[in-house]
């Protein structure tokens, strides 16, 4: 290795933190606009024009703001633990790839490192927690790892059926694999030509797509999933002690975290850097043209994501755990099964769509059922009220009082 | 030099010293031209309002632990899942003994469903 | 000298220093910090010896799970900040790491270490050699090169050679997880 090589690797990685600040900030003016839009409400629109400037604006007041250190905190992890939250997602950025020949540093079992690295952010967390010393602050980062944790574990198993399929852990291989037209890569991918067609895997495997959503957006705490740094509740959770500079690191991880979730959902599930128009004959356009489909796709997802954001409630703890682990969990080993099943015996392709489909149709009931159980609880006591009331009256007394009219169960967290 | 293995991970490992000392630079920098206005009140830790007490560590839930510990089982399964999950085509022994594999734990988690520990409040 | 070397001593400094700090520090939360650092350090190692499946592995359950479940057992813990009082255990908290320090002593005086070398040589050469000691360990450069390189050899080992401890391995996770849950389900 020569010095060369050495000081290319630190421009690199430098060009990349600086391409992936302007991603975050670019992200946080796309959520403020597109969910003032679904509120019917204009969003950003005062600093620059339709607001651009805003998460420049942004910026500035974060770094200017104090950096209160509490005096009952444990200084050294309460400074360490933005670092521990931040620096992980930097060096999973290291591997991803945005076009067949724009990645960093491409790891042969990619998944596998990206799983691994992903974990360490859960401590980070508890440390933020722990280090703040404040109660919010303990109960966030208990209930961040409970959950993170939870949702790790969908994560790893769809990740591994997108393996099984790919038969490979490197990214450049499995989004390779989703090009039509391409015969085989390796001798093993060789062998299926009869079972599996090369198309994005979002054809063949709806089910692990959903489950990676589902369980990705609970990985980086977006909205449907983010009891655990919940303002209304637990005032900002691990997070509650921070302000400023250490504040917004929390922040800029969170969209980075974000933003490799739908990078991941794009690369495994969507063909990556593939599309209808891809030149192939000079290398340069062929990596533009790649780049340009790879962010498409993975705007598209985040779209999506913030869209989720502002449709769905927020889910209580209780209502999460259960989620993941008797329906999130359960349901990513049966696509193990499927998965390994139908290429074990080589299916016709259109087998997997169908059983993935069945399968996720499950999770869509039970979100339904899920989403729509306080209305119909509120529907439930309407009903026994009227009952009551079309009754005789016995006892007038009891009935002036009034039964409270919150259906909802005391919340009981941590 | 026994081993020149070609530092495929020099990049990674470098790319975590630059995300921290990136870091500490914003970390430094803000420190520098943040405005600073200290009080004792400001320094304590943020309580909705009414006075600070000490945390008491033993309300925190055994169960949190538990998950910790299904956590670290199917991690190291993960372990075996992966490279399984790149060769088992076409190789029988493969297949049949990830199903022996999973069964067994199947198993394991349809006794934990059974004994209500999934759930999170019984 | 070599950046490898460079790398090396980083790693081994720090893991010693921050193993010692684990025994050394009163504050235990701390101490548990630190053998996430050693935990990381070792990673290094398994990378600079091209054992990288075994590094991510360490970092998947060492740094990840191992860690999360040591600081859940510090935070369930009363009284944690007394840190530990003294018991009637303390012989055989010296007597254990003394007769596991000589067994490590013994077998590093008795290892042939000039034999190790020569073998990480031939790994060098033998790319082959290298499959079995990683998931498809070998540079994209080279794949298409080799014949049946993609076949990673850990996978290979683990089903061909290795189905009983495999499936063993399986029941000995039950037994855990059933462990575990008996554990909590009674109070």
């Amino acid at each position: 290795m020569r010095i060369v090589d050495f000081f290319l690797i630190i421009l690199g990685l430098l060009v990349l933190f600086t391409a992936l600040s302007v991603v975050v900030l670019s992200l946080t003016w796309l959520e403020r606009k597109f969910l003032g839009r679904l509120q019917r409400r204009l969003g950003p629109n005062r600093t620059g024009p339709m607001g651009l400037l805003q998460p420049v604006a942004d910026a500035v007041k974060l770094v200017l703001k104090e950096d209160i250190l509490p005096s009952s905190a444990d200084r050294a992890i309460f400074w360490v633990a933005p670092l521990v939250v931040l620096v992980p997602s930097f060096m999973l950025w290291v591997t991803i790839p945005a076009a067949e020949n724009l990645v960093l540093r491409n790891v042969d079992m990619g998944l596998f490192y990206i799983i691994a690295f992903s974990v360490i952010t859960i401590l980070g967390l508890v440390l933020a927690g722990w280090g703040s010393a404040n109660k919010y602050g303990i109960l966030g980062g208990l209930r961040s790892s409970a959950q993170l944790i939870s949702y790790e574990i969908p994560v790893i198993m769809v990740v591994i059926a997108v393996a099984m399929m790919a038969q490979s852990l490197n990214l450049i291989h499995i989004t390779n694999f989703q090009l039509p037209g391409i015969q085989s890569i390796t001798p093993e991918t060789a062998r299926l030509e009869a079972g599996i067609q090369n198309v994005p895997f979002a054809v063949l495997q709806p089910l692990g797509m959903v489950i990676f959503l589902i369980a990705g957006l609970a990985e980086v705490g977006r909205t449907p999933f983010d009891i655990y740094f919940a303002e209304s509740e637990i005032v900002g959770g691990p997070f509650v002690e921070y302000s400023g500079a250490h504040w917004s690191v929390f922040f800029l991880a969170e969209y980075m975290n974000t933003f490799i979730i739908a990078a991941l959902t794009a690369l495994l599930f969507l063909g990556g850097w593939h599309g209808p128009f891809n030149p192939t004959s000079p290398q340069w356009l062929e990596s533009l043209v790649g780049v340009v489909w790879f962010l498409v796709k993975t705007y598209f997802v985040i779209l999506v994501i913030f869209w989720i954001r502002g449709t769905f409630p927020r889910l209580r703890i209780d209502q999460l755990m259960a989620f993941a682990w008797q329906v999130v969990v359960p349901l990513s080993f049966a696509n193990i099964l499927i998965t390994g099943v139908f290429m074990y015996y080589g299916w016709p392709w259109w087998s997997l769509t169908l059983m993935s489909l069945t399968l996720s149709s499950v999770i869509g009931y039970l979100i339904y059922k899920h989403v729509t159980a306080p209305a119909r609880k509120v529907a439930e006591v309407y009903n026994r009220r009227r009952m009551i009331e079309r009754q005789p009256r016995r006892q007038a007394g009891r009935q002036s009082s009034g039964p409270s009219a919150g259906p909802e169960e005391a919340v009981s967290g941590g | 030099m026994p081993v020149d293995f070609d530092f495929r991970w020099a990049a990674i490992i470098v790319s975590g010293i630059i995300g921290f000392i990136a870091i500490a630079i914003m970390f430094g920098a803000s420190m520098f031209i943040s405005s600073r206005r200290r009080s004792e009140i400001k320094l304590t830790s943020y309580e909705c309002g009414i006075e600070a007490a000490p945390f008491r560590w033993s309300q925190i839930n055994i169960r949190y632990y538990i998950f910790a510990i299904l956590f670290l089982i199917f991690d190291v399964e993960a372990v075996f899942l992966f490279p399984w999950a790149v060769i088992f085509i076409g190789n029988k022994i493969a297949f049949y003994a990830m199903l022996i594999f999973l069964a067994v734990l199947g198993f394991a988690i349809l006794y934990g469903w059974r004994k209500g520990v999934l759930q999170w409040s019984k | 000298m070599a950046f490898q070397e460079v790398i090396f001593w980083v790693l081994a400094v720090s893991s010693v220093a921050a193993a010692l700090g684990v025994v050394l520090l009163r504050d235990i939360f701390r101490a548990a910090l630190l053998l996430v650092v050693v935990f990381l350090a070792v990673a290094g190692f398994f990378v600079m010896m091209n054992a990288e499946f075994l590094a991510v592995v360490q970092v998947l359950i060492y740094a990840g799970a191992i860690a999360i479940l040591i600081i859940f057992a510090i935070m369930l813990t009363r009284e944690v900040q007394q840190g530990n009082l003294p018991n009637r255990l303390q012989p055989a908290a010296v007597l254990f790491p003394v007769l596991l320090l000589a067994a490590l002593v013994f077998v590093a005086v008795d290892t042939d270490w000039n034999l190790l070398q020569d073998q990480s040589r031939e790994l060098q050469d033998n790319v082959e050699v290298v499959q079995t000691h990683t998931i498809g360990g070998i540079p994209d450069e080279m794949r298409g090169d080799i014949p049946g390189s993609d076949r990673s050899g850990l996978g290979e080992l683990l089903i061909n050679d290795f189905v009983l401890p495999f499936e063993i391995a399986s029941m000995l996770l039950l037994a855990a997880i059933i462990g575990a849950l008996v554990l909590v389900r009674e109070r």
